[in-house]
């Protein structure tokens, strides 16, 4: 069934232009300006950027809500602008706002969008009362969505993206607005669906979210992908880390300082007081180096700590701008 | 087949949907019963005017009744659109395999099950009051209704899928309603009207209808109203149905 090998997701310049008449006048926006990703099977894939940087835009054209204005599209092994009605079979997709109705419970949303899948009834009841096992909806199952807190609606939302079992599921935003355990819980469904073989891929503008659960991350702003991969690559990407070691005294550091600066080259360091902040490539390879030195030469630090560079440094690095000014 | 079963499950979603909250659906049964009570013993001692037959005063206001109650009581249902709009349910519907025509068809036809309940009502509390109708030419008169319902209906969802905000919808729905009402000679009948106002009434698909109802209450079948006005209906009907399924797929646009 899939042609293209590994790849679940490739897009070749795709782009969208949405067209308006405000006042009379003819407006152009061009939300997404022609994007190159691919997308591995079984991975889960993060489009992290700020609000209004075309994710949802790209995602809605992947679930063929919105029809691409150029580029193509091959999706799930097969052609976007030519079987849609085959992508609608083998893809869920979870939109920023939800969708789940109101109004009926969670157990009537279920079957519903069961028996939109083609399931008879007798199937469709089972199949709910899996999925609402699965995402432990039992206590609440049977009452309105519309009473629902913001972390068992999402949940819902998700199982009813999850409702056919497709092999790849889009989330649209699947932890904005939440409290920060209802988030950790939602990681936690979402690391159980990809152990069971589904793609995912989802869109945030989190970076710890896209940094602790994505296994590749394209970093989307403007309608243009800037940069794209492993959370690993792209904050090692920066170049140096960050080592912090405190002394007793300045004096202490002061000497310290001179002997780390024999023994680390391309390290740049700054003294303040009693404290150094040492800039270095590969700062976990170094940590132990930087201990023995200091140890050979009889200076102890009392603190010692690492810091890596944040997705947020990427960001910044490539826009000029902080992704944290963008948070709501 | 396909197509059939996707809207029968809409069909079933949204009649669900309505019996939720049944309140609704009696609340707009209030305007017609006021016009029962309070204004149809208005018209009694007017019968014997041009049009107004005495003693027929019932049979000829209780059609135009029905028909407003198919113009207005459909004419709204695009805000319970816009509900899911906003909510993301049409989304979520369209990337199912579900037939696009049939998240429309099971709405309208909600809409004008809705409406068919009410009209038997209204017949039923109107035969105290006099109305004197044949059973069969009641049952033809259903349908015209129905068409009437459908096609408001499917206005009201294609104006909802184009504006997306109630803000836009009240007011466009507002300025449609009211003039195509005035103009079908609904409350009175045209035949009282000056004939500058019976030719502006002739451009009104709506007027039409209200003859063809009243021609089948009074028992005036043999003329050619009946037949004109099903026509007109149905037309009219299929082009607003089919605007409102060109509406929905311009949201995948
Ligand atoms: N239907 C639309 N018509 C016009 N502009 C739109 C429409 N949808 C989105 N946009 C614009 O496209 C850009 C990208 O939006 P979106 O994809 O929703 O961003 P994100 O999901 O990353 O926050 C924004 O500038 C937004 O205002
Ligand atoms: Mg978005």
């Amino acid at each position: 069934m899939n042609q293209n090998g590994d790849f679940i997701i490739e897009t070749t310049d795709l782009k969208k232009t949405f067209v308006s008449k405000v006042k009379g006048k003819r407006n152009e926006v061009e939300a997404v300006k022609g994007v190159n990703l691919t997308v591995n099977k079984g991975e889960i894939f993060g489009f992290l950027g700020p609000n209004g940087a075309g994710k949802s835009t790209t995602q809605k054209m992947l679930s063929t809500l919105l029809t691409p204005t150029s580029g193509t599209v091959k999706i799930v092994g097969y052609d976007l602008s030519k079987n849609q009605e085959e992508i609608r079979k083998n893809i869920g997709y979870v939109s920023q706002a939800g969708g789940s109705d109101q109004a009926a419970t969670g157990y009537q949303n279920l079957i519903l969008q069961a028996r939109l899948y083609g399931l008879d009834e007798k199937t469709a009841e089972n199949n709910a009362k899996d999925l609402i096992k699965h995402f432990q909806m039992d206590s609440f199952a049977d009452r309105p969505a519309g009473t629902y807190s913001g972390g068992q609606l999402r949940r819902l939302d998700v199982a009813l993206g999850m409702t056919h079992n497709p092999q790849l599921l889009l989330l649209d935003e699947p932890t904005t607005g939440l409290d920060p355990q209802s988030r950790a819980y939602m990681w936690g469904q979402i690391k159980k669906l990809k152990e069971k073989g589904v793609t995912i891929f989802l869109t945030t503008h989190y970076m710890e979210e896209a940094d602790k659960l994505c296994d590749t991350i394209a970093i989307i702003d403007n309608g243009t992908i800037i940069t794209k991969g492993t959370p690993t690559e792209l904050k090692n990407s920066i170049g140096a880390d960050t080592v912090v070691l405190g002394f007793a005294s300045d004096d202490v550091a002061e000497k310290a300082e001179k002997i780390l600066l024999k023994n680390f080259v391309d390290a740049k360091i700054q003294r303040e007081i009693n404290i150094l902040h040492l800039q270095i490539k590969n700062g976990d390879g170094a940590v132990p180096n930087i201990l023995r030195l200091l140890d050979t030469n009889n200076f102890s630090a009392q603190s010692i700590t690492l810091s890596k560079p944040s997705l947020d440094d990427v960001f910044l690095k490539y826009t000029g701008r902080s992704l944290r000014e963008d948070k709501e | 087949m396909k197509l059939l079963q996707d809207i029968k499950l809409m069909f079933i979603r949204n009649v669900q949907h309505t019996l939720r909250n049944p309140i609704f659906m009696f609340l707009s049964l209030f305007q017609p019963l006021l016009y029962l009570f309070l204004f149809m013993p208005l018209l009694k001692n007017l019968g014997g005017t041009p049009g107004l037959p005495a003693g027929e005063t019932v049979e000829i206001f209780i059609p135009g009744l029905m028909v407003m109650m198919a113009l207005f009581g459909s004419a709204f249902v695009g805000f319970d659109l816009i509900d899911d709009i906003r909510s993301g349910v049409i989304e979520r519907f369209l990337v199912t395999p579900v037939s696009r025509s049939a998240i429309l068809w099971g709405r309208v036809l909600r809409d004008a099950s809705v409406l068919l309940l009410q009209v038997i009502l209204i017949t039923i509390v109107a035969i105290p009051f006099g109305l004197n109708v044949k059973f069969e030419y009641f049952l033809i008169s259903l349908p015209l209704y129905v068409m009437i319902a459908i096609t408001m209906a499917s206005m009201s969802y294609a104006f909802a899928l184009m504006y997306k905000t109630e803000d836009a919808l009240a007011p466009t729905i507002n300025t449609i309603t009211l003039p195509v009402s005035l103009l079908s000679g609904i409350l009175l009948p045209l035949t009282l009207a000056p004939l500058w106002l019976q030719n502006l009434a002739k451009v009104n698909p709506f007027s039409y209808a209200v003859n063809a109802s009243r021609a089948l209450f009074t028992g005036n079948v043999g003329g050619p109203d009946i037949l004109i006005g099903f026509v007109i209906v149905f037309l009219l009907m299929s082009i607003m149905f089919y605007w409102s399924i060109q509406e929905l797929r311009k949201i995948e646009e």
